[in-house]
């Protein structure tokens, strides 16, 4: 709707107007003696130009929402039962050749009559919605704000009734976080129940082939997709391993190297410096990687008379270790931080020497908080995707060897879900079965990690 | 009397004993944990160096001079001068003209083809503006200054070895006489590439610029910032400040902590399965991506926001209370306006995660070849993270080092937010 921001501009000058006319209105009510009023002046104003706009403002929501829907179930009905009673995927083409007039764009074919006609009745109910639009919100603001601006006596008290207005808006502000994640349950749950009606969850889980590629006639190589996931799981698995073993001993170690033994001074620079390793975008990894470490890599291979894979597991896993060595050092600077002093000071006064304090008493009381830290990380190596797509393969290989090409979950999820799509083939709804499994891998890490990190804080407070 | 002395220094040569390897334990320790860290600050120097090295020389183009005899025949062969003339005319032919009235000696279809093939696609249009601006240059001859071809730039940058077997090499030996030729009249020179930050997306390199990637971006990042801030706030303040402790507030704290580390292509399925299946906005679109962005860093700017309300101390609330205030204005009129500066530095950083956000746009269709500068938030557009990605899929020498530098760029409009934030942080940190 092109007209929108022009109604919003609309809907607020109305608005502004019922706060000026509604303090105006607390004023003589009050005859001049503010002190009688209930709530402050200003108060008065709000109450009228909150009523005049919230309400507008929700319909026009409301409406937006709907209103394509709805227009195009009228001009449905208004086809000739031939052309409605068409399949849904025919009934679309035919509906995209009446939006694209509408939008004055190429059609793809010479436009019929009928098509035409429709493509008029649309225009035209949308030129009556917008009118009934516009009269409905502007109507309901003038209502709202007329109302509220009858209700302002000295006593009313408007400053209740703006707060209760503003917690209410605080609140569903709030309810976003929920929204989302029922959201982000609820989206990738359906399209995954429609893939699991195609192919069967065990397979799915379980099978040891995967190739999505859904040949175009019967009689081709590969004319049914397999969709095991095992191959993608165990390659996902073998360069979260890589990743982590570059870096948990390096993360580890650096933070206990600047938590313990280096001076506040090289802590103040070397830290803030490693966490820049965490705000470069993964894009930039993800070339790094396959530009720069996958071809090194090929070569110091080809040195000692190895066959690397130029998309390398190695490759991949040694970036994304890489990319998380800060996340995994300043987790575990907090946690070693916050053992408590005496423990240092009573192994100090047993005569152990500063490593032996660490590894022997610092390590060990840190270690619930050094593994949330550590799977917190996995589950971050785990849904990382820039890297692994650009730096691993894509071929669904069942290997355990780093020098070969394996693919992952994410690459995965993107290959099938980038370029054109239709929704209801298997290969497309494998993304969202794919996105679920990663989705509660991740939750569960997470949740695991956050346990496991707020046990051990109880124990030192 | 003696026994315990005998036992006392029994045990200090034990320990004196053990004293050396647990001393050389201890160095070991120490530079292993001086090795980490030198190896985690070693990667972020090799992955600079490697960038800014790839990446500098785009800034830079070869530029080659070209004496252009604009001739009226094939300009405006009617005379009438009439721009939706001009603009169809075929400059490309003029072009091709001068080129070989440089070179007269060249003959042949392939040879003329590749000596045509020294300057850029581009140089058409280059001309066209020339002469749409001041059509009394029509009928006489100008010199033009035009891009060269992204070989010519690549080999002029010494990316294309000229030592290499002539099968090999990109740019033939005949046209490296005549590049040869070109330098040799000083009609070959390198000027700052001003084409790399006014262009859209091209298929060919010396064409393709960043700046409907950024305009993408900003966009992007617009409508981000926009719709985040003032939930996350509202989000923040409701949390932090008015609810109740019970199920349902610990159920959206729960929920906001686990959000945060889902991983991002997750919130590109919903954006894909929401967003765009379900309220059929458009696909590719900066609204979607802005949308999309938004739900993923608001758990980040509720979480700074709530840290920021934290920090304001209760003698604020109370003496807000204790002279009348309600609740909500002791809230909105003095713990918020203190708490903003610290939610503004939390945004910030947020708005810098999103900016460098690539896969969850991905999935919403915002990897499309798109060579215009998209104009608002409804057009078609790609951001500077999927321009990224997009030309170092592309195969072309010249894209290494496009790609490095629109990774400069991104860069550093990154490092400008933090500097931002912490300036903000810097500036209006108060210790109570």
């Amino acid at each position: 709707m092109t007209q929108t921001p022009l109604l919003i501009v609309l809907l607020l000058t109305l608005s502004s107007l019922a706060y000026h006319f509604g303090r105006k209105r607390a004023f003589a009510v009050s005859a001049g003696h503010t002190r009688t009023l209930h709530s402050l002046p200003a108060y008065y104003g709000l109450y009228a130009a909150l009523w005049a706009v919230i309400p507008a403002l929700l319909v026009l929501g409301l409406w937006l929402a709907c209103e394509d829907t709805v227009i195009t179930r009228l001009v449905v009905g208004s086809l000739p039962p031939e052309i409605a009673s068409l399949a849904p995927s025919r009934l679309n083409l035919v509906l995209n050749d009446i939006r694209n007039l509408v939008v004055g764009n190429i059609v793809s074919s010479e436009p019929d009559a009928l098509i035409v006609a429709a493509a008029d009745r649309y225009r035209e109910l949308r030129g009556v919605s917008t009118v009934a639009l516009f009269a409905v919100t502007l109507g309901l603001a003038t209502i709202g704000g007329w109302l509220a601006y009858g209700r302002i006596r000295p006593e009313h008290r408007s400053r209740n009734a703006v707060e209760r207005i503003v917690m209410g808006i605080l609140i569903a502000c709030s309810t976003i976080a929920i929204l989302t994640t029922v959201g982000i349950v609820l989206s990738v749950l359906f399209e995954s129940i429609r893939f699991f009606q195609a192919v069967p969850v065990t397979e799915f889980l379980f099978g040891l082939d995967w190739s999505p590629q859904i040949a175009i006639r019967a009689d081709q190589a590969g004319s049914s997709g397999a969709f095991g996931a095992v191959p993608l799981f165990a390659g996902t698995m073998l360069i979260t391993l890589i990743a982590m073993s570059v870096a948990v001993p390096i993360g580890l170690m650096s933070a206990i190297y600047l938590a313990e033994y280096a001076s506040s001074r090289v802590r103040a620079t070397a830290k803030p410096l490693l966490e820049v390793l965490a705000g470069i975008p993964t894009v930039v990894y993800g070339f790094f990687a396959a530009l720069t470490v996958a071809p090194f890599i090929r070569n110091s291979g080809g040195l000692f008379g190895l066959d690397i894979a130029s998309e390398s597991a190695l490759a991949a896993g040694l970036v994304m270790g890489v990319m998380i060595i800060p996340f995994v050092s300043s987790l575990s600077d907090d946690v070693i931080n916050a053992v408590p002093q005496s423990l240092r000071d009573g192994a100090y006064g047993m005569g152990a020497t500063q490593s032996e304090t660490i590894r022997r008493v610092i390590f060990p009381a840190a270690l619930p908080g050094i593994v949330g830290a550590v799977l917190l990380a996995v589950s971050r190596a785990i849904g990382e995707t820039m890297i692994v797509v650009m730096a691993a393969g894509l071929a669904a290989k069942l290997t355990a060897n780093p020098f070969e090409a394996v693919t992952t979950v994410t690459v995965q999820i993107v290959t099938l879900l980038v370029g054109d799509q239709e929704f209801d083939s298997p290969k497309t709804l494998a993304a969202f079965a794919l996105g679920l499994v990663l989705f509660f891998v991740t939750l569960a890490l997470n949740v695991l990690a956050l346990y496991i990190v707020r046990k051990y804080r109880e124990q030192y407070e | 009397m003696s026994e315990p002395a005998q036992t006392e220094r029994d045990s200090f040569a034990r320990v004196e004993a053990g004293m050396k390897r647990r001393r050389a334990a201890e160095r070991r320790f120490r530079f292993f944990g001086k090795c980490a860290v030198g190896l985690g600050l070693g990667f972020l120097v090799i992955l600079f160096a490697s960038i800014v090295g790839n990446g500098y020389s785009a800034f830079w183009q070869t530029r080659i001079t070209l004496d252009v005899t604009i001739d009226e025949a094939i300009v405006d062969p009617a005379g009438t001068r009439d721009p939706a003339l001009l603009r169809a005319a075929d400059y490309g032919a003029l072009i091709k003209q001068s080129l070989r009235e440089m070179f007269p000696d060249v003959s042949g279809r392939r040879n003329r083809f590749a000596l045509y093939g020294l300057v850029s696609n581009g140089a058409n249009f280059d001309l066209r503006d020339r002469v749409l601006a001041d059509p009394s240059l029509i009928g006489s001859k100008v010199a033009l200054s035009v891009a060269a071809d992204d070989d010519v730039d690549m080999l002029m940058k010494g990316h294309i070895d000229r030592g290499a077997p002539e099968a090999d090499r990109r740019v033939k030996d005949n046209q490296l006489a005549w590049i040869d030729a070109l330098e040799a009249d000083g009609r070959i020179r390198s000027a700052f590439n001003l084409d790399f930050f006014s262009n859209g997306d091209s298929r060919d390199p010396e064409l393709a610029g960043i700046r409907g990637a950024l305009m993408g971006s900003i966009f992007t990042l617009f409508v981000t910032l926009g719709l985040s801030f003032p939930l996350a706030v509202a989000a923040a303040v409701y949390l932090e400040e008015f609810a109740p402790k019970n199920r349902w507030t610990d159920l959206i704290e729960v929920n906001i902590n686990n959000l945060a580390a889902v991983p991002s292509i997750v919130f590109g399925l919903l954006g894909l399965a929401v967003f765009i299946n379900f309220f059929t906005l458009p696909r590719s679109a900066p609204i979607v991506g802005g949308l999309v962005l938004t739900l993923m860093t608001l758990p980040t700017i509720i979480i700074a926001s709530r840290a920021a309300l934290k920090s304001v101390p209760p003698s604020i609330r109370e003496g807000a209370l204790g002279v009348g205030a309600s609740p909500m204005q002791a809230v909105m009129y003095h713990v918020l306006p203190l708490a903003l500066p610290g939610m503004l530095t939390g945004t910030i950083i947020g708005m810098a995660q999103a900016l460098g956000e690539t896969a969850p746009l991905l999935m919403i269709g915002m990897v499309a070849f798109i060579a215009d500068v998209p104009a608002g938030v409804f057009d078609p557009s790609t951001a500077l993270p999927v321009q990224i990605y997009l030309w170092a899929d592309s195969p072309e020498r010249a894209y290494v080092e496009k790609t490095s530098a629109a990774i400069i760029v991104l860069l550093l409009f990154l490092a400008a937010m933090n500097a931002l934030a912490v300036l903000l942080r810097r500036r209006f940190e108060r210790r109570w």
